[in-house]
């Protein structure tokens, strides 16, 4: 359903982009992992027509970002960063403007975001700067989907968005998902890679990975340790002084271990005990998004 | 931690029209505590942050910061306090040195105190190479520690972080929260904001609003037993669902 | 059409729900009509002169009665000698001192000629010279009145054309409406677009099936509208508050105005395709129109007394050929014919701006 073939960008001397390539499948909910500044803004302008590539291709359904930018722009559903609304229009002046311009009404397609604009209804009088950041990001995606599109591309729907709302609107997407659309969305939250069909982890205008969240974490290539004591952070410390060790980063209130496989519970226990460090509890386990990201990084 | 307590808030609530932001809150936070401030987009945290900065008064209760009133004392209060948000840190147009000079200046640094923080920052954080660059050049993850240790150039009682963290990659995320726990350990007391529930869990106590209210206030570990939660998250989602 | 009219519904909505700027809007023209039209006045009204009488004959007595009856002047006191005047021009006491030679009276009998010294304090050169020709106005219409069939052929009357009292509001009220006009258009449009930008709206408008020129239209037409309104109210202050004489049309006038709110608009629109925030859209917008068009229109400093360069660059600026069109037809009363030369020029500026404005109109972000 979307294609993205050596996409090259730059800003002057800055490159946002640097040969990108990934596919999406039609019904997939495909996910764009990165913390801000990896490009993914850039691209999702490539991919609605807004911004010209410097060099390599990219469609939609068949459709050239380029050449058929007017089809493209009539068949996506775009949500950009910072839920671009009308601050000073109602969440029903909002809704409806957006629907006369793209040629239908609310009516028509009301089946489509019956599900999101039940929570919106008791506020439909009120302007949408006075709503919650949770509530803006439920009318954004409404008004991104009255038009009844066939692909959805999401900037950062979930930025500045409280958890509770985040699951909600997690939740939403799968439904759409079921109806059959087509979702891109970028992220800066790794936590949210593991709820996309397939992802795309991006750093610096670069894919570090691409792969469904299972495999991604299935390839992760060390042995990884969840350890919990008594003060975290000094244990963190400590265990960044551990020879065998490849990495250690907090995750809450535990750490993170990676080490080689040779190494067994047994030593890492003893290395902390040696080091005065008490309550212990240590445990072998599956690597998250987040573990497989950082080892990318390094 | 010597039981010290920096932030003592009574009562506090405030009122727009009918509307209750904030909703009769107590707390304490303690001298050099990593205090976690969590709630959901609209249940009052901003409301409540604007009011322990002086920023806006009370409409009813009463609250003390570093030692001040929020409403008698704001002055005094505000020297006394430093404040970094996502949105609001430092000048895009002006260089890692001019921020620091200007800030430096606001908080009455003498210019060799301000060139002496200059040169430690630089060697703490690794600067050597984009001093002179411009903020706006530089990748978020630097500006938001190099922001954070601008909000406490002066020393301050207490640092006010208000998702300091957002859209930042998650090793430099752990660089930050190493920097706050060397700040809490000198003895500046960290009041934190976050939509990161792994971060919430750094913090040595937690407090959570809901609806203008203080639903739980405790260490995680106290927390999660309360509400039968295996992490944060799920503390969060019971609470404000 | 339906998406049309949703998109200026939706403008008037962002118009009428900012009450400050609203305010503003309405609000500004009438404070500045009412500042120009009775604080800034240039005319002369009951000014303190003195008077040095050498003659002390019939005719120097009545011509000094008429003066002291005049509102335009106000005789202090009769001064006695020479050495006196430089005195009281020091202390600041007059504007101006008349002197009237020996034998005033009979010069005028008899040579039907007679000078009469008017020696102004021209520290402030633009009162000195109004009140000087009006003196002189006076002493015209004295010798007329007094020996009107001995010196027919001496009468060198100023009369002043189509403002006989040299009032100012006529000159303010057309300068005041360009400006308002200038700013209501170009400025408003201009800041509106940039705004869509910065709150991101505009990347969905662009990625929606909306034609650029029904998003031009759309935010061009409100601002028409409100323009015309402020012109209306402008021109009703004008007329019954400043008494300001209507000549003309009242059809050809309104087209005028419209003609000219058109020019502003696509100005405002050509900013917007560069500025991509509201400060930057409010900064050129100042700099590059409204600056100009108080400048160089001559709404305040005549163009004849500008240097070359200035004159010829005055003749790019609309504000200066509206001015125009607007005092023929209201205070001389001329039909098109007469301003055929200015309306051409609007036109001609209006439909290369408008072109280069769709030319630059940017279908993507870049």
């Amino acid at each position: 359903m979307i294609t993205v073939q050596n996409i090259n960008k730059s800003y002057g001397q800055v490159q946002a982009l640097k040969s990108l390539s990934f596919n999406v499948e039609e019904g997939q909910l495909y996910g764009l992992i990165g913390p801000d500044g990896a490009g993914k803004t850039t691209l999702f302008r490539i991919l609605t027509t807004l911004l010209l590539a410097d060099s390599g291709e990219a469609t939609l359904d068949g459709l050239d970002v380029k050449k058929d930018y007017k089809k493209i722009r009539k068949m996506v559903g775009y949500m950009p960063e910072r839920f671009s609304l009308y601050m000073d229009l109602t969440v029903e002046e909002n809704l409806n403007f957006f629907a006369t311009v793209f040629q239908t009404t609310v009516e028509e397609n009301y089946h489509l975001i019956h599900d999101i604009y039940q929570m919106l209804e008791p506020f439909k009088k009120r302007k949408a700067g006075d709503l919650s950041g949770g509530m803006k990001q439920k009318l954004a995606l409404s008004c991104a989907l009255i038009h009844k599109p066939r692909v959805l591309l999401l900037d950062e729907p979930t930025t500045g968005v409280d958890p509770v709302s985040r699951k909600e609107f997690w939740e939403m997407l799968k439904k759409l998902q079921q109806g059959g659309l087509t979702t891109l969305v970028s992220t800066p939250f790794l936590d949210e890679a593991e709820l996309c069909d397939e992802v795309a982890l991006v750093q610096n205008g670069q894919i570090l990975k691409v792969d469904t969240p299972q495999n991604i974490a299935l390839a992760f290539p060390h042995k990884l340790w969840q350890i919990k004591s008594k003060s975290n952070y000094k244990t963190l410390k400590i265990l960044k002084e551990f020879n065998q060790k490849i990495s250690a980063f907090a995750f809450g209130n535990v750490v993170h271990l990676a080490t080689d496989l040779e190494v067994n519970e047994m030593m890492i226990e003893s290395y902390l005990k040696n080091k005065g460090v008490e309550q212990i509890q240590i445990q072998a386990i599956q690597a998250g998004i987040e573990d497989v990201f950082m080892d990318l990084m390094q | 931690m010597n039981g010290e307590k920096v932030i003592e808030v009574k009562n506090l609530s405030k009122h727009f029209g009918q509307f209750k932001a904030v909703d009769d809150i107590s707390f304490d936070v303690k001298k050099g505590e990593v205090f976690g401030f969590l709630g959901a987009n609209g249940a009052g945290k901003t409301t409540a942050i604007k009011m322990l900065t002086g920023i806006w008064s009370s409409s009813s209760g009463q609250a003390t910061v570093a030692g001040f009133d929020i409403n008698r004392n704001r002055n005094k209060l505000k020297e006394n306090i430093g404040y970094m948000s996502q949105k609001f840190s430092l000048y895009e147009d002006l260089t890692f040195k001019e921020n620091v000079r200007f800030y430096g200046g606001i908080y009455g640094l003498s210019n060799k105190e301000i060139s002496q923080k200059t040169d430690e920052m630089i060697a703490h954080l690794e600067l050597d190479n984009i001093k002179n660059t411009l903020i706006s050049e530089i990748p978020l993850g630097w500006k938001q520690k190099i922001a954070f240790s601008v909000a406490v150039i002066h020393r301050p009682k207490i640092v006010f972080l208000d998702e300091p963290t957002s859209g930042v990659d998650p090793i430099t995320r752990r660089q930050f929260w190493d920097l706050i726990y060397e700040t809490a350990e000198s003895g500046i007391t960290v009041f934190v904001t976050t939509h990161y529930m792994d971060e919430a869990e750094y913090c040595d106590r937690i407090s959570m609003m809901v609806q203008g209210r203080i639903e739980a206030l405790g260490s995680l570990d106290e927390l999660l037993e309360k509400h039968d939660a295996r992490n944060m998250d799920e503390v969060f989602v019971k609470l404000a669902r | 059409m339906k998406t049309f009219a949703a998109f200026v519904r939706k403008e008037f909505k962002h118009i009428f729900r900012d009450r400050k700027t609203l305010i503003i809007l309405f609000g500004m023209p009438i404070v500045m009509v009412i500042m120009f039209g009775f604080a800034i006045r240039t005319e002369i009204s009951n000014s303190r002169i003195a008077i040095l009488d050498h003659a002390k004959d019939a005719h120097s007595q009545k011509l000094k009665n008429k003066i002291s009856a005049s509102e335009y002047f106000n005789v202090v006191t009769e001064l006695n000698s020479e050495e006196e005047i430089g005195e009281i021009f020091k202390r600041g006491d007059v504007k101006l001192v008349l002197v009237f030679p020996q034998d005033f009276g009979k010069g005028l009998v008899n040579e039907n000629h007679s000078p009469i010294q008017i020696i102004a304090d021209a520290s402030d050169p633009n009162t000195a010279n109004i009140l000087s020709s009006y003196l002189q106005a006076t002493f015209q219409s004295y010798v007329n009145e007094e020996l009107n069939l001995q010196a027919p052929n001496l009468n060198i009357t100023t009369r002043m054309m189509y403002n006989p009292e040299n009032k100012s509001v006529y000159m303010f009220v057309p300068g005041v409406m360009t400006i308002i006009l200038m700013l209501v258009s170009a400025l408003m449009t201009s800041i509106t677009v940039a705004k869509e930008k910065e709150i991101g709206t505009m990347e969905i408008l662009l990625v929606s099936p909306l034609k650029p020129f029904v998003i031009i239209l759309g935010k061009i037409i409100p601002y028409l509208v409100l323009a015309l309104i402020i012109a209306s109210t402008i021109l009703l202050l004008g007329l019954y508050v400043f008494n300001m004489p209507m000549n003309g049309s009242y059809y050809l006038l309104f087209a005028e105005i419209f003609l000219f709110v058109l020019c502003a608009l696509v100005l405002g629109l050509l900013i917007s395709t560069v500025a991509n925030s509201q400060q930057t859209a409010m900064l050129i917008s100042m700099m590059a129109l409204m600056l100009p068009s108080i400048l160089l229109s001559g709404f305040i400093f005549p163009i004849s007394s500008m240097p070359l360069p200035l004159q010829v660059i005055s003749n790019a600026i609309p504000a200066k050929w509206f001015i125009i069109i607007i005092k023929n037809i209201m205070l001389k009363g001329t039909g098109l014919e007469a301003i055929m030369f200015e309306t051409g020029v609007l036109v001609f500026i209006t439909v290369l701006l408008t072109l280069i404005a769709i030319k630059k109109f940017k279908i993507r972000l870049e």
